[in-house]
């Protein structure tokens, strides 16, 4: 192959390969790209039933109810000025709980259930997540009780992951 | 007082850094021979105060100094003594300084190696290596040092995260890290042939080994990560496509491209302008991969250190470090450039067809990784990109790429064509083809059509490495390390193919609530839970379940999973059990206590599993083989190899000029048989 011709099978395999392979991710992106919501925007009914997404807030207190003996839980989350029922029937992570924030992946049902086929586990016991923490300072800023509520959340949560660091700097350990 | 001493230490290893930098890149510029001889001294030196500065911590880790910051947040009196070294690098600050450790080390051994190259060279190569660690030193020591005291000290300390506290977390990091740091080489390499603008080829036969070496390492960190994950979050994942993950395998990509296309412009003279393009992205994506980490931009497991002026400070390095070596490219690569024929089927073409697959699966990771990112930039709306979006994206680079390479481990140089290793190569396909549809129907049962596809890939890829091997076997002549190197990672990525191929399409799941005496089926496996106990761990308490599996009615397998609650965090932690064999993992993982006396679990059925990171070590071993092989040859002979011209301040080397060219003649020229290592 002459110098040019080489030249040229380059140029057309990297655009015949970069053209496709662009085409094809495009299309694996708009399919399989999952949108993340909290429950304010949920409940302005931006969401059809059936339609996945990932839905982000906090556990609401008192909120969370087993079957016993099963696997099924129920329990709710909010950003303190909407919130949204969940549905879950696989084993919850290690660091779920009550008042802290979550994850989950899954749909609505036609009662405005969140089907959630996935809670992320995520492996620090202080960790918001920051779509999160950014739907509570949304909340925060907007005032109110549940501004007050929110705001409250953010500090508990910024408290505990700099638990020693903040802590005992002020000498509180 | 220690660390204080660490912390002077580290500040003494940043001035020498710059020395390093300023007398490598300067020196040869002006022509200063003694400004050239001091580089070596100040390479050495930073190391030596890089480790002082890692010994303190260390010490203040053993001795359980929590007046110190980072012990405090990170150890404590109960955690055992191993862990508390490990703890080291148990976040951000830490593992920042395990970086400079590790970047100071290769250096050192740059340095070590560089009496086989010019001194000019060596001395621009680690003059670039010297701007790269004063850059991290500033970062760690501006932005998250691990030397600040906390007044009053606590009594005692937070300890280390549960999840960090076993075995191959202690090796995953510093082994990455090797990976990671180990392509600065490369880059340093490459912007030292640039500066010069060298016309030949030498610097891709000295800049080889290196890539090889941390390739080899990425690999095998890489796995461990994996491994780590799978058994250690509990829950039996072991790819997330994490954007942490990304970070390291991006790298790895482009390091694999990166390694084929070093062959053709050692061998041939071929691609240089290429090659250098892809030393410069594979050193980029690892620093991409340190800000995407760092900065806390993007959701992730790992995203421990959140911090956005680290993030800043990492970005504007990345700008200047590698918008510097885009303009040298820009400035010198044209020059360099040289030309030859190929014809279609010749080696050349199929490292061409390696190179442009292998970049486009690394921009499909890079697009997934980044594409969340750039859309909450541009308030389009919070996303997340996972596997329904890589795992088909990213086959389709990949899948050709499998179908090439076992014809192109036997295609020739420059003229082309198979030769005998034809017919070897229909004949290996057919047992291939064979081998894969017993495997996938006759024992996995599995209908989906990309399954005995990519087996069949995997398998002709194994059998097709054996060729080379076979033949001089026959013969009784010895096989080449770099050959050998060759095969063995090749095989190694037939045995990856194979694992992630049938622990995808195969596994099974289930997650359960059972009562003590209850048992669930998971595939042709019945798990029977037996209850458990409350025991008492070093510095937890734990629930210790026993679970039985059986298969056809006899007993295979005993588990004891755990939950744990950690003393001091407070945190709760599944430690699943597993049973682990070559065939399959059987694993189980225990949840909560549901109420009604049962708990949730987690039960799972992963055949072939092993030979996913088992692939992963064979690939890496192929890479060590390279590099011991060339040792054994007497490695890059670059300083006799020179012509005398090129080396204005090294007057011992000129009289070898003549036999240097003979030698460099002979490195051009593929092997007698026409296949030298790839």
């Amino acid at each position: 192959m002459t110098p040019r011709r080489r030249r040229l099978v380059w140029v057309v395999a990297i655009l015949a390969g970069v053209g496709l392979a662009s085409a094809l991710a495009l299309r694996a992106f708009r399919q399989n790209v999952t949108f993340y919501f909290d429950p304010s925007r949920v409940a302005a009914g931006l969401i059809k039933p059936g339609e996945g997404f990932q839905l982000g807030g906090m556990v609401e207190n008192g909120s969370l109810v087993r079957t016993p003996g099963t696997l099924k839980v129920r329990f709710v989350v909010t950003d303190f000025k909407h919130s949204v029922p969940v549905h879950y029937d696989k084993v919850l992570p290690d660091l779920f709980r009550e008042g802290a924030g979550v994850v989950a992946h899954g749909h609505l049902d036609r009662n405005g259930v969140f089907i959630a086929d996935d809670v992320l586990a995520k492996h620090d016991a202080n960790y918001m997540p920051p779509p999160v923490q950014r739907t509570l300072q949304r909340t925060a800023a907007s005032g109110g009780a549940a501004g007050a509520q929110a705001e409250a959340a953010i500090a508990d949560a910024a408290h505990a992951s700099g638990a020693v660091g903040a802590g005992a700097a002020e000498g509180v350990h | 007082m220690v660390v204080e001493l660490g912390n002077y230490a580290l500040i003494l290893a940043m001035l020498l850094a710059a020395a390093q930098a300023f007398f490598g890149l300067a020196g040869p510029a002006l022509k200063r021979e003694r400004w050239v001889a001091a580089v070596p001294s100040a390479a050495c030196g930073q190391f030596v105060f890089v480790a002082l500065a890692a010994g303190s911590l260390i010490h203040a880790f053993v001795t359980n100094d929590f007046s110190v910051r980072y012990v405090a947040e990170n150890s404590n009196t109960a955690l055992p003594l191993f862990y508390r070294v490990t703890a080291m690098w148990g976040a951000h600050e830490g593992s920042m300084l395990l970086w400079i450790l590790v970047l100071s080390l290769w250096t050192l051994a740059v340095v070590v190696r560089s009496r086989y190259l010019p001194r000019e060279f060596a001395a621009r190569a680690l003059g670039v290596l010297g701007l790269l660690s004063f850059g991290f030193i500033l970062f760690t020591l501006a932005t998250s040092s691990p030397f600040g005291r906390l007044i009053p000290a606590p009594a005692d300390g937070n300890s280390l995260n549960p999840a960090l506290q076993d075995p191959a977390f202690a090796i995953h990091p510093p082994i990455l890290y090797a990976g990671y740091v180990g392509f600065s080489v490369t880059f340093a390499f490459a912007c030292a042939a640039m500066i010069e603008g060298r016309r030949d080829q030498l610097w891709a036969r000295w800049m080889r080994p290196w890539t090889v070496s941390a390739w080899a390492f990425l690999a095998c960190g890489i796995a461990l990560g994996s491994w780590w994950a799978y058994y250690e979050l509990g829950w039996g994942g072991y790819w997330f496509w994490d954007p942490v993950e990304n970070a390291s395998f991006m790298p790895w990509l482009v390091g694999t491209a990166l390694i084929h296309s070093l062959a053709a412009t050692e061998k041939r003279g071929l691609f240089k302008g290429w090659t250098l393009l892809l030393a410069i992205s594979t050193f980029s994506l690892s620093l991409l991969g340190t800000f995407l980490v760092r900065s806390g931009v993007l959701v992730s497991v790992h995203s421990f250190a959140a911090d956005p002026t680290r993030g800043v400070y990492i970005l504007v390095f990345l700008c200047l470090m590698i918008g510097g070596a885009l303009t040298l490219y820009a400035l010198r690569a044209p020059a360099m450039q040289s030309n030859a024929g190929f014809s279609l089927l010749s080696r050349e073409s199929f490292l061409l067809f390696n190179n442009i697959l292998l970049t486009i699966a690394a921009a499909v990771v890079l697009a997934g990784t980044l594409a969340p990112m750039i859309s909450e930039t541009l308030k389009l709306g919070t996303l997340s990109v996972g596997a329904p979006y890589f795992n088909p994206s990213f086959l389709v680079p990949v899948l050709p790429l499998l179908a090439l390479v076992a014809i192109g481990m036997h295609a020739r140089w420059k003229r082309g064509g198979l030769g005998e290793a034809r017919r070897s190569l229909l004949w290996l396909l057919g047992i291939a083809v064979a081998v894969a549809l017993v495997l996938a129907f006759g024992v996995y049962g599995h209908p989906m059509p990309l399954v005995p596809i990519a087996a069949t890939f995997g398998v002709w890829i194994i059998l097709s490495a054996l060729i080379e091997p076979i033949k001089h076997l026959r013969r009784r002549v010895r096989l080449p390390w770099s050959v050998a190197g060759m095969c063995v990672a090749h095989i190694g990525l037939g045995v990856f193919v194979l694992g992630l191929t049938f622990v995808n399409s195969n596994s099974v799941e289930r997650d359960v609530a059972l009562k003590s005496g209850q048992s669930a089926q998971i595939g042709s496996y019945v798990f029977h839970y037996h209850g458990g106990q409350q025991v008492v761990g070093p510095n937890y308490d734990a629930f210790r379940a026993t679970v039985t599996v059986t298969h056809d009615g006899h007993q295979v397998a005993l588990l004891h999973p755990e939950r744990r609650q950690y003393w001091v965090q407070g945190t709760v932690q599944t430690k699943a059990a597993i049973a682990a064999s070559v065939p399959r993992d059987l694993l189980a993982a225990m949840g909560n206590n549901v109420g009604a006396g049962a708990w949730s679990m987690r039960f799972q059925y992963r055949p072939l599993i092993r030979l996913v990171w088992l692939g992963a070590l064979i690939m890496a071993l192929g890479g060590a083989l390279c590099v011991f092989g060339r040792r054994q040859r007497g490695p890059v002979r670059a300083a006799a190899t020179l012509p005398a011209a090129a080396l204005p301040l090294g007057a011992g080397a000129a009289p070898a000029g003549a036999a240097g060219a003979a030698h460099a003649m002979h490195s051009v020229m593929p092997g007698p048989g026409g296949k030298g290592a790839v």
